[in-house]
């Protein structure tokens, strides 16, 4: 097994498109690292840098001790799975499994174990015999992690590998791929732009937006302290509410009422960010912050409901609520709510960043 | 899934397809017909009695060393151009698949050949390679190689090799194109990581996923081989030097149009129509089954 290092990437594709822009990153021994955000943001053309398959602009990338910016893709022992799953059409699922040990020469008693190995432990042994093309969708997906780990390779890459599958099968194949992952101990790049996956897979989560990495951190940790607006509003369903408020006075107002909050020093205007699980009714008694709203409508999801609505004074500042189990507030309600100060976030409006707490 | 289309009147159907079996009719298969009918007869020099003879026809066709020569010319000509143009097209769109940079103009200019109409693909090749004329007939007398397609038989089958070939090329060029560009990229991608070098990608990956494509084209070359290029014959040399480069379907032209033995050059045509039902028949059967992987 082997860390992988990446020191200010760069990457512009021909005709000019700057896809990654100098991204460091650090993935310990043994780590599974989940790169999230939203389409385009460049998470695939990274994943192919460290792949082998797309050129390096600029930097460096390290597997192991190793530079690997000129090596091709076969000499950086690594294996990746595809969204498409990429498995060889007129290959029987044996020989997809065992055409990467015998390009690598390795003897045949050898390709049989560890091509049944592979089988077991991911129990497609019943189909060995067949084409990809007689497998459902989900045997294809672990054809493909077979063929990852039969070779045993310093690292695993993973380029949203659940997403051509249903909901149910996403799910088990997402907790399968964990625990492989950790029995296998394998360092692990996995990129996905579905949030549950992200947050449940990750043991560090990076978050990427437009080429750039926002935030890394582990995924509790990011989603407890957003770095900057961007991840706030990403990471997290229903996203989080975020209110642009003006200081009056040393305290901070938004639509026609007071929020309830000190001003921070030195500043005009600030966003404040509160998650919907985070606003309670009534209003605050002490620190924290007050938000009046009108309830525009209401949608329950079983477990618990979310309530849409819209701030005092500003129509189109829209809020969030969320509610646990059901609830018959009608539509046109007004209700206040609060939250506790450690809940709140606060951003630079210019900047988008966080501001010191 | 369900391909037939649903028709509530039984009349449009027929009307619809008529225009089609018409022309089938008429120039296919009344044209078939007769020449069956026509290799049952013989005409005398005149043409003016003919006499019905059941197979003569054949038997004279067969008794002839002469006709067995032109089989082999045929099988040698066919394999040579079926072989050179699907390798020489092969490696073209397998550079073409590469680049993306150029491919536009690359396979415009690729495709110009298929446009050009046989006689004169065979004019231009004549031009070029005409021993008192040619540029490259000309070149290569001064490199000291002893070029004459006029009086060997062996440089005139290299010429109608060389024209039909290259005309050939953009028609497989296209489909081979079509066929590269079907394999999904990542597919050759996880063969990479999984340690194939190039050419071990071509041959365990591409080449086997291309077979369909292959197969079809073997069988479009050799009919094209067999048939087309008749126009390509006759320009560029009559089916000589001392008949070194006549096919069979340049015989029945030359026997049937120019000798006016019309009996044999229809036994001849019927024979031909047996060996292209023949190999559409194998194309049918296999296309059908889509060639396993
Ligand atoms: N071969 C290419 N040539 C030019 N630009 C490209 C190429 N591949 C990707 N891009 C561009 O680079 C940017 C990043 O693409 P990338 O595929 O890495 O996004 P992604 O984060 O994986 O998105 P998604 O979630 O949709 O898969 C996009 O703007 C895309 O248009
Ligand atoms: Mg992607």
């Amino acid at each position: 097994m082997a860390s992988i290092t990446l020191r200010n990437v760069d990457k512009v594709y021909a005709g000019g498109v700057q896809a990654v822009r100098n991204v460091s990153l650090d993935v310990a021994d043994g780590e599974l690292v989940v790169l999230v955000g939203p389409s385009g943001c460049g998470k695939s053309t990274l994943l192919r840098m460290i792949a082998g398959l797309e050129s390096i602009t600029g930097g460096e990338i390290r597997i192991g001790e190793r530079r690997v910016n000129e090596l091709e893709p076969a000499e950086r022992d690594i294996a990746m799975v595809f969204q498409n799953y990429a498995l060889y059409p007129h290959m029987t699922v044996f020989d997809n499994l065992a055409y990467g040990l015998r390009n690598r020469g390795v003897p045949r008693a050898e390709i049989d174990r560890r091509v049944d190995e592979a089988a077991r432990l991911l129990e497609i042994e019943p189909f060995l015999a067949r084409k990809p093309r007689a497998l459902s969708g989900g045997q294809r997906q672990r054809v493909a992690m077979g063929r990852a780990i039969v070779r045993e390779p310093q690292a695993f890459l993973f380029d949203e590998p659940l997403s051509n599958l249903d909901a149910k099968l996403r799910n088990q194949m997402r907790i399968e791929i964990r625990q492989l992952q950790r029995r296998l101990g394998t360092t692990s790049v996995y990129v996905t732009h579905d949030q549950l996956e992200a947050m449940t897979l990750a043991d560090l989560l990076v978050v990427m937006n437009k080429g750039e990495v926002e935030q890394v951190g582990p995924p509790l940790d990011v989603y407890e302290r957003p770095a900057s607006v961007f991840v706030a509003g990403f990471i997290g369903a229903p996203a989080m509410n975020l209110i642009e408020a003006k200081a009056v006075n040393g305290r901070l107002t938004a639509g026609s009422g007071a929020l309830d909050l000190p001003a921070p020093a030195g500043v005009d205007t600030v966003r404040v960010g509160v998650r919907p699980e985070h606003l309670h009714f009534g209003s605050a008694d002490g620190a924290g912050l007050t938000l009046g709203l009108t309830v525009d409508a209401i949608e329950p999801v079983g477990a618990e409901t979310y309530l849409h609505g819209h701030l005092d004074g500003s129509p189109r500042t829209t809020l969030i609520v969320r509610v646990a189990g059901k609830s018959l507030i009608p539509p046109g309600t007004r209700i206040d709510t609060h939250a506790a100060a450690g809940d709140v976030h606060l951003f630079d409006i210019a900047t988008g960043k966080r501001l010191p707490d | 899934m369900e391909k037939r289309a649903i028709f509530s009147n039984r009349f449009l159907p027929l009307a619809l397809i008529a225009p089609q079996i018409l022309i089938t009719l008429v120039f296919f298969y009344w044209p078939a017909i007769q020449a069956v009918w026509q290799s049952f007869l013989i005409e005398d020099a005149f043409g003016l009695s003919t006499e019905f003879v059941w197979f003569e026809n054949y038997q004279l066709l067969f008794t002839k060393a002469h006709y067995f020569r032109t089989f082999t010319t045929t099988m040698l000509f066919s394999f040579l151009v079926a072989f050179l143009s699907l390798t020489i097209s092969l490696l073209l769109a397998v550079q073409a698949d590469k680049s993306i940079k150029g491919a536009g103009v690359y396979r415009t200019l690729l495709i110009w050949p298929y446009a050009v109409a046989p006689a004169v693909a065979g004019v231009l090749w004549i031009f070029m390679l005409n021993p008192s004329l040619g540029m490259i007939a000309k070149a290569m007398r001064s490199a000291g190689i002893d070029w004459n397609p006029l009086l060997n038989g062996g440089d005139a089958m290299t010429l109608v090799v060389i024209a039909s070939v290259w005309k050939q090329i953009s028609y497989n060029f296209l489909f081979f194109l079509a066929g590269l560009q079907a394999i999904p990229k990542s597919v050759i991608e996880a063969a990479a990581i999984d340690g194939a070098g190039s050419a071990r990608r071509f041959w365990t990956i591409i080449f086997p996923l291309l077979s369909p494509t292959t197969f079809f084209l073997v069988v479009v070359n050799i009919v094209y081989a067999f048939f087309d290029t008749l126009g390509v014959i006759d320009s560029m040399t009559q089916g000589g030097p001392a008949k070194a480069t006549e096919t069979l379907v340049y015989r029945v032209f030359a026997d049937g149009r120019l000798g006016s033995d019309l009996g044999g050059s229809a036994a001849q045509s019927v024979i031909l129509m047996f060996i292209v039902v023949g190999l559409t028949a194998i194309q049918f059967k296999y296309i059908e089954r889509k060639v396993e992987y």
